[in-house]
């Protein structure tokens, strides 16, 4: 049969075309939610005095813009720098709740029986309410211990990071592992070369994860006790304090960490397995 | 002119199954005998096709061939080795019903695969896999990635990823299953093309009658439960062969041949269109629980 009787598929096929389209995200896609934004905000400022709604139960924004520039550095509530030391104890947290769980992810996925009795654990611990334990983390490496803090974190950020990852790991196509089979390939080859790469979406499924629950492990650890100069103590004491404008200055410094995170992440993923979010069709 | 593809007597056989039967067992409780007694020899560059109804046990015995599965009894020796032998030789280039692709890989780096696995070095990686990517018609596509590209083009590169390495025996496990008719006879004029140009000896399997006798030098037509072989039946079709094969009087005749044994074998067309789900069914039993 000729070959050229059914002509060459051309390169710029419709599927491609749609596929570049999906690619690109317009700035108008994001016009929604700035103005929901905008309008919340100023619903905020205006709207609660119109229904008498206390300051002190919810401050106007422009309250807590000012307490934001009053305690910026300075003062009971400097907030620069406790928000430095809460991203330190949770950036900690993160780094070691994630090698921690890589790895033993890693032993789980290679080693059949390890994952007999590993994954039920890492499953059935991501269902506890593990922050629970936080009072007994700073009973036990100290009050003042930051690293306390870091370990609550670090737990919290372990068993999500296990869960995905060996699942990764492991639910690889039952074809991909008979065609490497096929050429003989070690498990060390199928390892690098078909696990790991399996892995990965699911690995940053779980750092997105991972990241807000590092900051929810920090923060709520520092609840129950610590040095003051953290989040969690200023949002604990300026609120015993009736200072709310402060509570919510540090509330929304804890959000605008936990968002930096997560665009990290996000940007990470989008440069590391570009094809993963094509595939999910957000690309 | 004298065809290098047909079976000469006293040739040279390249994969010999003797007496292989093969029963899947759930404890010591028989749960199919998914073949039974099969002897076949297939000589260098022969096209040979498996044919038959569901439950035939023709993908367990190309598995077996490919050291996939191993048979409860009787032996597979390929290239005058074990099954097993050849496969850690890399005598085999397989490609399945679904295309098995590495979406992280672009098309190229997919091809380069098995290479890299060999060890062979860069600048030979690149020159083979463009090589085989031209011959399956991708040369523009190097660089899409497999979510690109369609059902088809999908198969043709795995199809470029098997030759890729330059096996002696290629194990087709029905693979243009999933695809359309207008698609699969496309297909399957480019694979009878590649398999000219390359002399490589393939294992084709299909539940397609047309796609059989089309193809082959040889189609097997098994019948199901327990998995025999019913008729070796010789395709003397002149090559090369084209579209206009199709509509010989030859083809129309060996078409009904290899429908009559299926019928007589019991196994009916409907029951062959169900083959996928028999297919896996086989494949889980074959494996077991995963772990």
């Amino acid at each position: 049969m000729s070959a050229g009787l059914m002509g060459r598929p051309t390169a710029n096929g419709p599927a491609i075309v749609r596929l570049a389209r999906a690619g690109r995200r317009s700035i108008g896609e994001y016009v929604p939610a700035l103005v929901v934004l905008v309008g919340g905000f100023l619903l905020l400022e205006y709207g609660l005095a119109a229904v008498h709604i206390e300051s002190f139960l919810l401050p106007r924004p422009t309250a807590v813009a000012a307490a934001i520039a009053d305690n910026w550095s300075t003062g009971r509530f400097a907030l620069v720098p406790s928000a430095l030391a809460t991203l330190e104890e949770a950036v900690i947290g993160l780094v070691v709740g994630t090698i921690a769980g890589v790895t033993v992810a890693f032993a789980s996925a290679r080693w059949g029986t390890a994952r007999g009795f590993l994954l039920p654990i890492a499953i059935g611990a991501n269902a506890i309410p593990i922050i629970a334990f936080a009072p007994l983390f700073n009973n036990w490496f100290g009050l003042l211990n930051p690293l306390a803090k870091a370990l609550m974190a670090a737990v919290l950020v372990f068993f999500p990071v296990v869960a995905n990852v060996t699942r990764g790991l492991v639910q690889v196509e039952p074809g991909a592992l008979e065609l490497m089979r096929s050429y003989a390939a070690s498990e060390w080859t199928i390892l690098r070369k078909v696990r790991i790469p399996n892995a990965l979406p699911y690995f940053f499924t779980a750092m997105k994860i991972a990241t807000t629950l590092s900051l929810i492990g920090a923060i709520v650890g520092e609840y129950f006790g610590g040095s003051s100069s953290v989040l969690g103590r200023i949002i604990v004491q300026s609120a015993s304090a009736l200072k709310f404008d402060v509570t919510w200055a540090a509330i929304l410094f804890g959000a605008a960490i936990g968002i930096v995170f997560y665009a990290i992440v996000a940007l990470a993923e989008r440069l590391v397995i570009p094809w993963a979010a094509v595939l999910r069709g957000d690309g | 002119m004298t065809d290098p593809h047909s079976a000469p007597s006293g040739a040279v056989p390249v994969v010999r199954i003797s007496g292989v039967d093969k029963t899947f067992t759930r404890g010591d409780s028989i749960l199919t005998k998914a073949l039974e007694a099969i002897d076949l020899d297939v000589n260098l560059g022969e096209f040979i096709s498996f044919i038959g109804p569901s439950g035939c046990g023709k993908s367990t015995l190309l598995r077996i061939v490919g050291d996939l599965t191993s048979p409860t009894s009787g032996t597979v020796t390929v290239n005058g080795k074990t099954a097993e032998r050849a496969r850690r030789d890399r005598d085999y280039g397989m490609v399945f019903q679904a295309p098995v692709l590495f979406d992280w890989r672009t098309v190229e780096d997919n091809v380069k695969l098995p290479l890299e696995i060999l060890g062979q070095d860069a600048a030979t990686r690149t020159k083979r896999a463009r090589e085989m990517l031209e011959l399956v018609e991708l040369g523009d596509f190097l660089k899409h990635h497999p979510y690109q590209l369609s059902g088809g083009m999908q198969q043709r590169v795995a199809i470029a990823r098997a030759l890729a390495f330059q096996p002696s025996i290629l194990l087709m496990d029905e693979p243009f299953g999933a695809l359309d008719e207008m698609t699969r006879e496309r297909m399957n004029g480019e694979v009878l093309r590649i398999w000219q140009q390359t002399g490589t000896t393939i294992l084709f399997v299909t539940h397609s009658i047309p796609e059989a006798v089309f193809l082959s030098s040889r189609v097997v037509v098994m019948s199901a439960r327990p998995g025999r072989i019913a008729k070796v039946i010789d395709i003397d079709l002149p090559r090369p062969r084209n579209e206009d094969s199709r509509e010989t009087r030859r083809y129309f005749e060996l078409v009904t041949e290899v429908r009559e044994v299926l019928r007589a074998g019991g196994g009916s067309l409907d029951d062959a269109a169900t083959v996928d789900a028999g297919g896996s069914l086989e494949r889980a039993l074959a494996e077991g629980p995963i772990g």
